[in-house]
């Protein structure tokens, strides 16, 4: 398939700058995106009847935004552009996709895949609630549409995005009620030396949390989320245990809830590239070597889709991957342009690092939640279940957990509970996580309609 | 009925009309399908298995919890749709036969 377009799947930062650098090499690459307009999640749009300033999106990051926006713009007539498309499975020929009703078979020579990341999420009881959403939602529906998910929402969870979105929300006039944090002050300073490497980073977020404390605002550090409380079906409040364990409230009308972000890697798994257990981010994800390129010849990663280190870093993983995707292609790149980028990316790898340790994932919640929490909010099964599966009925991993009693087998494909039921049957059956495995990829990757045709 | 949704800019915008389970509702152009709903009520759907209401949980199209019907049946994902002028959605699923 030697004559067929290189393909970037994501128009977000690392997609984009990407395109950009197969365009410089004179190739016309092929750019898919599930957006209707390109940006990704964190430069993601407003409708082009918004007014908002990007400034106002986008604060202190507002430049590299409008950047990302202007030279995607710029290449829009050098690339072939599908907005509003799915990539939902692959085939001997390529990758299946869909827009709207129509599925679409394309060929590739080679693919980088910068398919992003989503919140990693820790169910806790009543989470399913009207008034719950996962903190990215929280601030889409800020940036995207110019609404608050509630009147005086709580945010919950651990990371520096429950700090951006809870300054966010205080600036758009919807002051939080409160922010907890399962993270304790005491590790956050441990990652903080990591962190040193990027001050201006830091910076912003220490002003987040002072401007947040200065507006009234409680931000709790070391909690454990109890429940999301409901009252006629509405997110009503948040009960959790704080860092001496005394059991406190506070009420609410929504919930952000995240705890770091989960890689998106269901294309990487269907087109069969060989996964690692990634210690650092306690999740399975693709193996790539340095320039984003997987066990197979012709598949590359870029991004937070493969990596968990931010925007900064995706900008310049997408550049890396292309040069890689044009050298191995028989392109002259210069090595000049690869040992750069291995510099940024040096930096941004320290820091994610010090971002993790930072803000751990709290996988011990995941044993002590009630067996009556609901887990796979698709399909309302509860930890209880997937405890079934682990003693009951002897799973010793994801998948079969899944054929048992179905715990990511709903239309989200365990995106949203896919994690942490690996950590409820990891600690049901005492084994470290990694040995619980991963839940395999499924085509469709996200549904399709049942009248959907396919066209040649 | 109170809504789950506030919203804080961009309130100067043309107002269209569209139908939620028979009922006008207005809503503003460039709104999803997920906003406009719920700037005026607090739900979109309820889950197959206990029937309880669900209004989305991750506007970003990877949690398939917003979905939501036009009364000829098909589905869309509220999060990433655009609510159109006459659009005639209902937050009760069609029954799927009806809609090939």
């Amino acid at each position: 398939m030697a004559d067929e377009p290189v393909i970037v799947i994501g128009a977000g930062p690392a997609g984009t700058r990407a395109a950009q650098r197969l365009v410089q090499a004179g190739l016309r690459p092929v750019v898919i995106d599930e957006n209707d307009r390109q940006g990704g999640q964190i430069y993601r749009r407003q409708p082009e009847n918004f007014h908002r300033t990007p400034e106002k999106l986008y604060g202190t990051e507002a430049a590299k935004a409008t950047a990302l926006h202007t030279d995607f713009d710029l290449l829009r007539p050098r690339i072939d552009y599908r907005p509003g498309t799915t990539v939902w499975g692959v085939s001997d020929e390529g990758l299946m996709t869909v827009c709207g009703q129509d599925v679409t078979i394309v060929p590739f020579s080679r693919v980088i895949i910068a398919s992003g990341a989503t919140d990693r999420i820790m169910p806790v009881p009543g989470w399913t609630t009207p008034g719950a959403y996962s903190l990215g939602a929280a601030q889409i529906a800020l940036k995207a549409q110019a609404c608050a998910i509630g009147q005086k929402p709580v945010f919950m969870g651990t990371g520096p995005l429950l700090y951006l979105v809870a300054w966010q929300y205080l600036q758009a006039g919807a002051r939080p009620a409160a922010v907890l944090d399962t993270s304790a002050l005491s590790t956050r300073m441990k990652g903080l030396l990591r962190m040193a490497s990027r001050a201006r980073v830091v910076a912003n977020g220490v002003r987040y949390m002072a401007d947040l404390a200065r507006a009234g605002v409680r931000l709790h550090a070391g909690i454990t989320p109890r429940a999301i409380e409901a009252s006629n079906n509405q997110v009503s409040g948040v009960t959790w245990c704080d860092s001496r364990g005394r059991l406190r409230q506070v009420s609410c009308d929504a919930v952000g809830m995240g705890y770091g972000l989960r890689s998106e890697t269901q294309l990487a798994d269907l087109l069969k590239c060989e996964f690692i257990f990634d210690p650092c981010f306690t999740q399975w994800r693709p193996h790539v070597d340095r320039n984003g390129r997987t066990s197979r010849p012709d598949v590359y990663l870029a991004g937070d889709g493969v990596l968990l280190r931010g925007a900064d870093a995706a900008e310049a993983a997408g550049q890396l991957a292309a040069c890689a995707v044009l050298r191995d292609g028989g392109h002259s790149v210069e090595d000049t342009e690869f040992t750069q980028l291995h510099e940024t990316l040096a930096i941004m790898n320290h820091f994610g690092r010090g971002l993790a340790e930072a803000f751990p994932w709290p996988a011990h919640l995941a044993g002590a939640l009630p067996d009556e929490t609901v887990v796979c909010r698709c399909e309302n099964i509860t930890a209880g279940e997937i405890r079934r599966a682990a003693g009951e009925l002897d799973a010793p991993e994801m998948n079969r957990a899944k054929a048992l009693t179905r715990p990511g087998m709903g239309r989200c494909q365990g995106r949203m509970c896919g994690l942490a039921a690996a950590e409820i049957l990891a600690a049901a059956r005492n084994v470290p996580v990694r040995e619980v495995g991963r839940l395999r990829t499924a085509a469709p990757v996200k549904p399709l309609p049942l009248n959907c045709t396919v066209k040649s | 009925m109170p809504a789950l949704f506030r919203r804080v800019a961009e309130k100067d915008r043309k107002t269209i009309r569209l139908f939620v389970d028979g009922h006008e509702i207005e809503a503003l152009e460039g709104d999803t399908l997920l906003v406009a709903l719920l700037t005026r009520t607090r739900q979109l759907r309820h889950n197959e298995f206990d029937n309880a209401p669900r209004a989305g949980f991750c506007l970003m199209g990877a949690c398939q919890d917003c979905w939501v019907w036009t009364e000829d049946g098909t589905q869309l994902r509220a999060c990433s749709t655009p609510a159109q002028p006459g659009m005639r959605i209902t937050t009760t699923e069609v029954p799927w036969l009806t809609n090939l």
